[in-house]
């Protein structure tokens, strides 16, 4: 069973959450002035990176509060999670990107 | 139902226990209370409902009992007779706050778990683990039970386990207890 951290509730099971891509997407400021092809990009396009990738993450049948993860894509190890709003960690005193 | 199966033939070594029995509660008064945490630790309280329990908590003062099932969300419980008269109550405590309250009394229905194997039945759906040190008296999640979203509370250190699921899935959660109940009865 694999076992996610809600920085709420703990170590919880992974069928408790929903996953809701990846985390850190600003939305741009002033939408009308972007061109179709910038604001397409900001809708559609993802890093789909194989490796560590901040994610966010809703703890649906818990505490239904989304949160943020930096999860391994290629072994699905959670390495972090930390609260909406707080600054991406490092993991090992290197910057993740 | 292969899970309950397979939990009571893991223990087929443990010592005799009393059986499990599956009863549904009577209907009580439920509110979902959302609020900002900062505003519940300085309340601390409203109409005898605790609001500063940890998450994932549950204090019960008399018969009103407070289940903090996140940051932010309660799940207040009560006798059902007074219900409206309480929904006045917390809503004068909390006149000037910016909250939400809403009337769940009849979106639910709760049944009791009660036998020291009572947690195995509740583990033939449910993943979390429910041994003393992980689960102890006074723990209220949301998790889910099977396919069904439930609360699961342990109010007491008695083995007793109060499982609040919503009405249309009632059928469904009982049937699940019940086979469950049935497989680790049957192994005792």
């Amino acid at each position: 069973m694999l076992l996610v951290t809600c920085p709420y509730c703990g170590p919880r099971p992974e069928i408790e959450f929903h996953c809701g891509g990846e985390a850190h997407i600003a939305r741009p400021a002033e939408p009308a002035g972007l061109d179709d092809q910038a604001w397409s990009e900001f809708l559609f396009v993802r890093t789909n990176r194989k490796g560590v990738q901040a994610e966010r993450w809703l703890h649906q049948h818990g505490c239904r509060r989304w949160f943020n993860a930096l999860r391994d894509t290629a072994s699905d190890r959670f390495l972090a999670t930390y609260e909406m709003g707080a600054p991406r960690p490092s993991a090992g005193g290197e910057e993740l990107r | 139902m292969l899970e309950a199966k397979e939990v009571s033939r893991r223990d087929e070594a443990a010592p005799a226990l009393d059986e499990v029995t599956i009863r549904l509660l009577p209907r009580s008064a439920r509110f979902s209370l959302r609020l900002r945490p900062a505003e519940a630790k300085r309340l601390g309280r409203v109409a005898d409902f605790a609001l500063d329990q940890d998450i994932n908590r549950l204090v019960a003062t008399g018969e009103r009992r407070s289940l903090r099932l996140g940051p932010d969300d309660w799940l207040l419980l009560a006798p059902e007779a007074g219900s409206e008269a309480i929904a006045e109550e917390i809503g004068s405590g909390l006149a000037g706050v910016f909250h939400a309250l809403v009337d769940i009394g009849h979106r639910e229905i709760a049944f009791e778990i009660a036998g020291q194997a009572g947690a195995r039945v509740i583990n033939s759906g449910c993943p979390l683990d429910l041994a003393d040190a992980a689960f102890p008296a006074g723990s209220a999640t949301r998790t889910l039970l099977a396919k069904a979203e439930i609360v699961l509370a342990r109010p007491g250190e008695a083995p007793l386990w109060r499982v609040e699921c919503g009405r249309s899935f009632a059928a469904y959660v009982e049937g699940w207890l019940t086979e469950a109940a049935a497989a680790v009865n049957g192994r005792r």
